[in-house]
This record gives C-alpha cells, sequence and structure tokens, in this order.
C-alpha cells in the first residue's frame, strides 16, 4: 500500500507492524486462498484516480450536461414532481449521525433515528387515514406491488388482482414483474375517459379477486371516485389498495376513512428531490387488522428497565432476517434517509403549510387548464384534477417538447408513449411555477402548434 | 441542556409554522366548486406546527441520539461500515444531478446517462461480467432480479426448475428472495471448516436446480476456495451461479466473481462503493449478469449510440421493470465519485487493507474468544461468544457491554451456524489505533467477564437509555403517536 490515498489511513510502518504481528511478510498471503486461476493478473481495467479537484471538476461537467430545473421551468410530473424543499430539510439529513448510521439494531444508540422512524410512521398514518405505517419501502412502484402480494397472500383462494389503467404504468409494470415471480394474476381495469371504469370494474371483479388497486389522484390527475370503489370490492370481499400522492392528501379525503385497506405511495413531493428518479421514498399503509403482515421495518414505543419511553424495531417475526424463506418479503435496506427528509419536510410545512401547498397545486394547474382552453386547447379531463391534467396537441408531443425546450421550457409528459394516446400531453403544474412562468409555457405551447 | 425527550408531536403549538411559500399569484379555487364533497378531507392531519428554528433543535437533538460511522468505529460484520466520503454528497447534490426529471427526453440528460452507462461499464469490469443493470434499489432487491432472470432463462429452454440451494452461513435476504421469486429454498450444510460442502452439495444438486446462490467470501469471512468445482457442479446440472456480493469489498481487483464461475452477481453500492447507509438506506443494488442472461436485464437500458447515450427498452425477452425509472440514481452519482477517486490500484488497496485489518483484529482477539474458524479470513470474521456464555455472560451482554465505550457492536447472532456469534468488520478505513483501541476494549470486557460479570449483564450504562422491552412492543404495537387529550384538540380551533 502506498499511503496516496485520502480513504485509506495505512501507513508504511503501520502495515509492517500489522504483518509482523501477524507472522507474514507480505500481504499477498492473506490471499493465498483464493485458488491462482482465478486470480487477477493485472489492475482492474478501469480509469485511473482523479485527485479530489480534478474529480469535482469533472462530476460538474457531467451535470453541465443535464438540463435542471433550475434553469428550465418544467411541467413534467407523471409521479416524479418539482417541488418547494424547505433548506432545512438538506440540512438535517446532512448531520452524518443520520446519514452515516445503518438500520438501527442496537437501539441504545440509535434513538434519534428510530423516533424518526416513529415519527414518520405517523405523519403517514394522518395523511392516509391509516392505523399503522412501515419504515419505507423502495419507491411508490415497488410499495404498491408488495401491498398486492400482501392482499393476495392474506386471502383465501384468491389469486388475482384487478389493477386500474389509472395507475402510473410503472407500477404496473413492476407488479407484473412481481407477479410473475409470486405466481398471481394481474388484471387490468380499463377506463372511462379519464378515470377507472366502474362497469368494467364489476364486470370483472370476482370471488378470487384479492384486490382492487387504484391510484389517487390517478395518472391523469383525476380524482377517482374511492368511495364507489370501495363499494364494489367491498361486495366481493376484495381488499382496497389505493395508491396516492401524499400532497393531494393535505386536501382530498383521506384514503382510510374512505374505506382503503391498504395505502402506498412516494413521499418524492414531499421532502425529496426528483433526483432523475431516485433515490424516492415509498411509503406502505395499512389498516390495524394487517398490521403483522406488513413488509419491512417497523418502529414501535417501549420503554426500559426503569420506565423511560424509547423505541425499538419491532414485529421483527415478519422479516426476512427472522424468517428466511418464510418471510412476506425479502426487503431489508430500506429509504431511511428519505423517509426522513419527507418527515423534515412535513414538520416545516406543518398542518397549515402542506395544505396551502396542495391548494397551490390545485389552483395552478386549474389555472394552466383555464389558460390553455381560452387558447384552444382542449382538456381531457372530465373529472375534477389535483395538480397535473391532459392536453390534446395537434402536433406529436415529442416534437412540440422539443420545441418547448427551444423557449427554455421542460414541456410535459407524452401520453403515446404507454396509453397510445397520440398527441396528448399530461401536464404538470405545482406550486413552482410562477404565474409568469405559466403564461410563457401557454403562450409558447400556442406558438409551437401553430408554428 | 437536559436532556431532550419528546416527540416532534408534543413541541407542536397550533399556528407555528417553518415553511415560507409566495402568496398564490393566480385565481383561487374552491374546493366544493371543484371536488364532490365526500372526497374533500374534513380533518386536517395531523402534521405538527413548529418555528423553523424548533424544527432545527429538534432533529440536531435526535441527531445526537444516534451513533453513525462518522461518531466512532462500527465494525458492523457483512455491513462494511466503511467512511462515506464527502465529496459524493456534494457531488450528488450539483442541480445538474439532483433536479433533472426521469422523464426529461434523452437529449438533455446526457450527463446522467453518461455517467450511468460508465459506471455500468466499470462495474462489470469489477465483477467480471458481461453487463450490468444500475434498476435494483438494494441487495434485496438485486438478488430477487437476478433470479428472476434466472427463471426466465430455465423458461426460455422450457424448464422450470423450482429449487435454490443456499448454504447455512447465507443473509437472510437470499432464501427470502428465492421465495419471492417463486422457489423453494434447500439449505446446504457448511462443512467444519465453515465452508460449502462439497458432497453435500452434489447430493442436492439435481435437473431440478434453478441455481445456487453464495456469498464469496462468506458470512464467515472465509473464501470458498473449492469455488470452480461448486460452480461446475452446478453448471454440470444445467443450473447457475449467483453471486450475493455484499462481501465484495474483500475481493476488488483480486478476483472477481466472473472469473469464479458465477453468472449472475448483485453488489451493494452503500456497502463497497461508500453510498451511506442513511440509518436504513436508501442502497443501490446492481445487477450484473453473463452473457447467457443478457436477454433478460429488466428494462429500459442504458446503452451507448455512436456518441450519444440513450435508453432502450426493446428487448422482448427481458424480466421488465423491477424498479421505478432507472434505480437509485443519486446513490449511483456517489459511488461513481468514489470510484473515480480510488481507480484500478485504490480499489485493490481497500481489499487488501480490509483483509489486513480483518486478520489484524481477528489475531488480537483471538486468545479471548472462542474462534470457530482460525484459519486465514478475509474482510470479516467471526467469534463465538461460547466461553463467556458458560459464565453466564451472553454474546448480546457484551455488545451492550461496548456502548459504554463508545463502539457501535459487530453484528450479533449471524451467520446462525456459529454459537453466540459475533461477527465483526472493520473496513480498511480505520487506522491501527482505533482497531488496537477497539480491541483493548473486547479484551477488557473477556476479563470483566470472568472477574465481574455483574457489569456486563447490567450493560449498558452510560447510554441514554437502557435495555428496551422489546417483548412488551411486539405485544401490543405502538406503531404511531396518538395524542391523548382530545378536548384539546378541539379547542385548538380546527378539529384535528
Amino acid at each position: 500500500m502506498t499511503n496516496t490515498y485520502r480513504y485509506l489511513p495505512d501507513t508504511k510502518q503501520d502495515q509492517e507492524e500489522m504483518l509482523k504481528f501477524l507472522n507474514i511478510s507480505s500481504v499477498e498471503e492473506l490471499f493465498e486462498d483464493i485458488p491462482s486461476e482465478i486470480r487477477l493478473k493485472g489492475e482492474l481495467d478501469i480509469p485511473n484516480a482523479d485527485s479530489e479537484p480534478v474529480l469535482l471538476k469533472k462530476m460538474s461537467q457531467l451535470a453541465a450536461r443535464n438540463k435542471n430545473a433550475n434553469d428550465y421551468p418544467t411541467f413534467l410530473g407523471a409521479g416524479t414532481y418539482d417541488h418547494y424543499i424547505p433548506s432545512v430539510v438538506d440540512h438535517m439529513i446532512s448531520r452524518s449521525e443520520f446519514y452515516t448510521a445503518y438500520t438501527p439494531y442496537q437501539p441504545e444508540i440509535s434513538q434519534g433515528e428510530l423516533q424518526a422512524i416513529f415519527e414518520f410512521q405517523t405523519m403517514v398514518c394522518e395523511l392516509t387515514g391509516m392505523d399503522a405505517a412501515n419504515s419505507s419501502m423502495y419507491d411508490g412502484f415497488t410499495s404498491l406491488a408488495e401491498a398486492a402480494s400482501l392482499a393476495v397472500a392474506s386471502a383465501k383462494k384468491r389469486s388475482k388482482v384487478l389493477v386500474s389503467n389509472g395507475v402510473h404504468p410503472e407500477s404496473r409494470a413492476v407488479l407484473q414483474t412481481v407477479a410473475r415471480g409470486q405466481e398471481y394474476t394481474v388484471e387490468e381495469v380499463s377506463l372511462s375517459s379519464d378515470v377507472t371504469d366502474l362497469d368494467q370494474l364489476k364486470a370483472q371483479i370476482a370471488e378470487d379477486t384479492a384486490a382492487v388497486i387504484v391510484q389517487y389522484p390517478n395518472f391523469f390527475g383525476s380524482v377517482e371516485d374511492l368511495a364507489e370503489i370501495k363499494q364494489i370490492a367491498e361486495e366481493k370481499g376484495a381488499l382496497l389498495i389505493v395508491s396516492s400522492n401524499p400532497l393531494a392528501l393535505a386536501l382530498l379525503q383521506s384514503p382510510g376513512k374512505l374505506g382503503a385497506d391498504i395505502v402506498i405511495g412516494d413521499m418524492q413531493p414531499l421532502g425529496i428531490p426528483m433526483s432523475f428518479g431516485g433515490p424516492h421514498c415509498g411509503y406502505f399503509a395499512v389498516k390495524q387488522k394487517f398490521i403483522r403482515k406488513i413488509p419491512g421495518r417497523i418502529v414501535g414505543q417501549t420503554q426500559d428497565e426503569k420506565g423511560k419511553r424509547g423505541f425499538v424495531l419491532t414485529l421483527q417475526a415478519r422479516e426476512q432476517h427472522i424468517r428466511r424463506d418464510k418471510a412476506s418479503s425479502n426487503i431489508c435496506s430500506n429509504q431511511a434517509l428519505n423517509a426522513l427528509a419527507s418527515s423534515i419536510c412535513m414538520t416545516a410545512l406543518g398542518k397549515q403549510g402542506i395544505r396551502e401547498m396542495a391548494m397551490q397545486n390545485i389552483e395552478k394547474a386549474d389555472y394552466m387548464a383555464k389558460v390553455l382552453q381560452r387558447k384552444g386547447f382542449i382538456v381531457m379531463n372530465k373529472s375534477a384534477f389535483f395538480n397535473e391534467f391532459v392536453v390534446e396537441l395537434p402536433r406529436p408531443v415529442k416534437e412540440v417538447n422539443s420545441k418547448l425546450l427551444e423557449a427554455g421550457f421542460i414541456g410535459g409528459y407524452d401520453l403515446g408513449i404507454d396509453y397510445g394516446y397520440e398527441n396528448q400531453m399530461l401536464i404538470a403544474v405545482t406550486e413552482q411555477r410562477s404565474k409568469e412562468e405559466i403564461d410563457q409555457f401557454a403562450v409558447a405551447l400556442e406558438a409551437v402548434v401553430n408554428g | 441542556m437536559a436532556e431532550y425527550n419528546h416527540l416532534i408531536f408534543e413541541v407542536s403549538r397550533p399556528g407555528r409554522v417553518g415553511y415560507s411559500l409566495p402568496k398564490s399569484d393566480v385565481e383561487s379555487v374552491n374546493l366544493e366548486d371543484k371536488f364532490p364533497k365526500h372526497l374533500i378531507r374534513d380533518e386536517a392531519a395531523g402534521l405538527p406546527e413548529v418555528a423553523e428554528l424548533d424544527l432545527v433543535r429538534h432533529y440536531t437533538a435526535l441527531s445526537n441520539k444516534n451513533h453513525g460511522i462518522d461518531n466512532g468505529f462500527y465494525p458492523l460484520g457483512s455491513c462494511t461500515m466503511k467512511y462515506n466520503p464527502k465529496v459524493n454528497e456534494v457531488v450528488a447534490r450539483l442541480a445538474g444531478f439532483s433536479r433533472i426529471h426521469p422523464y426529461q427526453p434523452t437529449e438533455t440528460v446526457q450527463g446522467a446517462l453518461e455517467l450511468m452507462y460508465n459506471l455500468q461499464e466499470e462495474l462489470a469490469v469489477i465483477t467480471g461480467m458481461d453487463a450490468v443493470t444500475l434498476q435494483p434499489s438494494a441487495g434485496a432487491q438485486g438478488e430477487w432480479t437476478g433470479l428472476m432472470m434466472v427463471r426466465a432463462y430455465h423458461e426460455q429452454k422450457g424448464e422450470t426448475r423450482k429449487k435454490v440451494l443456499v448454504p447455512d452461513s447465507a443473509h437472510g435476504t437470499n432464501p427470502a428472495s428465492a421465495s419471492v421469486a417463486g422457489y423453494k429454498t434447500v439449505t446446504i450444510p457448511s462443512n467444519e471448516n465453515g465452508l460449502v460442502d462439497l458432497e453435500e452439495l452434489k447430493k442436492h444438486v439435481d435437473k431440478d436446480t434453478a441455481a445456487l446462490m453464495l456469498t464469496n467470501p462468506n458470512t464467515l469471512g472465509l473464501f470458498e476456495k473449492e469455488i470452480t468445482e461448486i460452480a461446475a457442479v452446478v453448471h454440470e446440472a444445467g443450473g447457475l451461479l449467483y453471486y450475493d456480493g455484499a462481501n465484495s469489498n474483500a475481493i476488488l481487483g483480486k478476483t472477481t466473481p466472473g472469473d469464479m464461475g458465477f453468472d449472475v452477481v448483485h453488489l451493494n453500492l452503500h456497502k463497497t462503493f461508500t453510498g451511506p447507509h442513511g440509518g436504513g438506506g436508501p442502497g443501490s443494488g446492481p445487477v450484473g449478469v453473463k452473457e447467457v442472461l443478457l436477454p433478460y436485464l429488466p428494462v429500459p437500458r442504458v446503452e451507448k449510440d455512436g456518441d450519444k447515450f440513450l435508453l432502450n427498452s426493446n428487448y422482448p425477452l427481458s424480466i421488465g421493470r423491477v424498479k421505478g425509472y432507472y434505480g437509485n440514481f443519486g446513490i449511483n452519482v456517489r459511488a461513481y465519485s468514489y470510484i473515480r477517486t480510488m481507480g484500478p490500484v485504490g480499489l485493490r488497496e481497500v481489499s487488501e487493507g480490509a483483509v489486513l485489518h480483518a486478520n489484524y483484529l481477528r489475531k488480537r482477539l483471538d486468545p479471548y474468544f472462542e474462534s470457530p474458524y482460525p484459519q486465514i479470513c478475509k474482510h470479516e470474521f467471526v467469534l463465538s461468544g461460547s466461553r463467556q456464555k458458560k459464565l453466564g455472560v451472553r454474546t448480546l451482554d457484551m455488545a451492550k457491554r461496548l456502548l459504554d465505550f463508545g463502539y457501535h457492536p459487530p453484528t450479533i447472532y449471524f451467520p446462525l451456524n456459529v454459537e453466540e456469534c459475533l461477527m465483526i468488520e472493520p473496513t480498511e478505513t480505520e487506522s491501527k489505533e482505533t482497531m488496537d483501541a477497539f480491541a483493548d476494549v473486547m479484551i477488557q470486557i473477556a476479563k470483566e467477564v470472568e472477574e465481574n460479570p455483574g457489569v456486563v449483564l447490567d450493560a449498558p450504562h452510560t447510554t441514554i437509555i437502557g435495555r428496551l422491552d422489546e417483548v412488551q412492543a411486539a405485544r401490543q404495537p405502538i406503531v404511531r403517536y396518538i395524542k391523548e387529550k382530545e378536548e384539546e384538540q378541539v379547542k385548538d380551533g380546527v378539529k384535528a
């Protein structure tokens, strides 16, 4: 070892002392148990090391080759949104007592993380109207698939889930992969305009249906009528799984109150950077009766010998490190630091701020829709929408988006990709977009389609 | 400051705010005009109400009750708790990485795609594989992804193999991942040297074997010397070999899973490649495959066409998606930054340092604890507390006693095939003095067990809280805060 790497502390002398203690003459002797025929002959064929200044320069150059939302006001949503993140969020999660710790296996020296998770679980329960939540999942997409698996595993003789086409296409894609592994059936329920076709749902639901899965607001921004869907599910004894944007729940009736059995989604809108799609943070909330079937880690309150309140990982008998092949899920690492980020964001926004922020999303999307309608564009949503909606264009979305980019905007999502809705764009408008930006975008869009 | 013991909900006061939004500059909307009444929230979610400084004090107080690598030695075996470089944090926060949307046109994210492409290529070199996907979020998801590809491979050949073989020393995620991929797990016992028993393995490998999952070095910190023979046995029966990369910190630049005969590999970028563990995540669990599994990789794949980078989903045999978007990009950025910092020589020295440190620490502790596998170890080793158990002190008690000295204890009671197990992984980033100080404390505790066991049995003595009642927590689970005084909530004005 040459001691030229700042993360490697051993000096020549350190190394010699350790080798001497081990009665060997070189580190190489410690690798003699690796048969020579599988030993690498030279060094790994990757580029040589960079110093810190050179690294920073190169990484900054790579980053600069991406057009980011600071420079290009974005109207892309479709599951990931550009929202206000209070500065305190990144400051607090940058405390290295949090980010350099691992799973809190030793509660006596992990009370900070454990309490933070307990608070996160509470906030998720508050927003969703559910009784219990876990400490996080990878993302909203995998969270949805885990919910479906839970529903199938906990029902007797029910091996099918019905998923609305209004659910995010990537959620449905992940669900298909997971269901193939666990060998249950996924059937999609078509749409009636911009929401789940309830007649179709009634026709498809049967005694073997374990769960009905819908998104609220759905992929097109429209708010599904959970009360009606719950009734249809309940009549056949199927569970209702709701995938929900937690910001929307600040103003929409909680899925829990509308009868959801499992509520899942992604906390990204609350305190987590878009970061090219990850890491985000899935959440998973259930009614009391499923508390012992929930996947992943859960923190519970208890006390020490002196009666002092403390927090521990609990109900671990569900988990892979105890149950191994009988575990209900294989999840181990989760998204704890991002759960912390969203907790801090929810704390900063608080009871009032989250409502104000959600309201601005509704108002700004509503304003954009009206501006576009006044310009002659057709808004496709028939139901009320939260912070995104679909607009029909006379030209392909891809073409329009590249023109919008020239005008300095990142345009909306192309619904031709997953739905085959040619020339339809899903536009998201969050509180981050000013009236001026919305107006300019509308003018640019008009110019592009007329140009 | 007196010890802080409040939940954020308990320091909440109605009317306080910790945010700042501009006033809405568009027409207001009346919710009742827009949404059906029953879909409008009738009770505000009970989020806290605190001023910004209250928030900062609260979370600072919580952080002070937490032990991270930056606080002190963290020899948690199999978790590779190495130093988390600060420059990686700076890089991941660059707006060009953190403020980009996953659905932006690919021409607007060429830098991100180039980074992903290069990382894929370099991880392929490091693992000796032909291609890598960055989509899986963590090790367990990588395992499942790999096994789903194994399954697709066999099914494509018209075979429905149902068994996955896993050694008894394997991580719990191995059998759990096999189950969620639709497989039955068969556990293979280790031999007296802590290695896979080749004869025992031969008894279980047959036409129904889809794959063998193996960690090498294994969770005892021992290198499976017969790996090429093991691989041959499995391959001859038509099965594939899965490499659990949790212990890759031992082999960088020394050998590769590809050379060992593995067909599919996952890495834990949050272990070997310094992604911070974050209190439990986010991680990143890229999967590498040999050519036979290429068609089954998750989509989209990041590819290069001339000097342009693109996302390609046009692979009909792909297992599909395993996660949203393209993986935990922010963690992948950190890992890439680390690999750039170390280069080929640095990565080799990482493993040399990790292995030297583990052997040094093992030998220092060897006289005081049972050492079930006293041969050369790789990056980690196991000890048994069986000697101390005879004196009435369990490994758990010794772990708790370590807390009094400011150390995070090793992994305990894992792997399952070692009685009263302590699994210790010092990592290459710790200095000799740190390991010596830790060894001195471990030796002191071993002596306490003989001379004054009470001090160990009653440990910890110096932590902010004593041993917690885990039985009560599980019997009557309290997993969320519920405000006690209902009247107060109504009095606050909003019926909360």
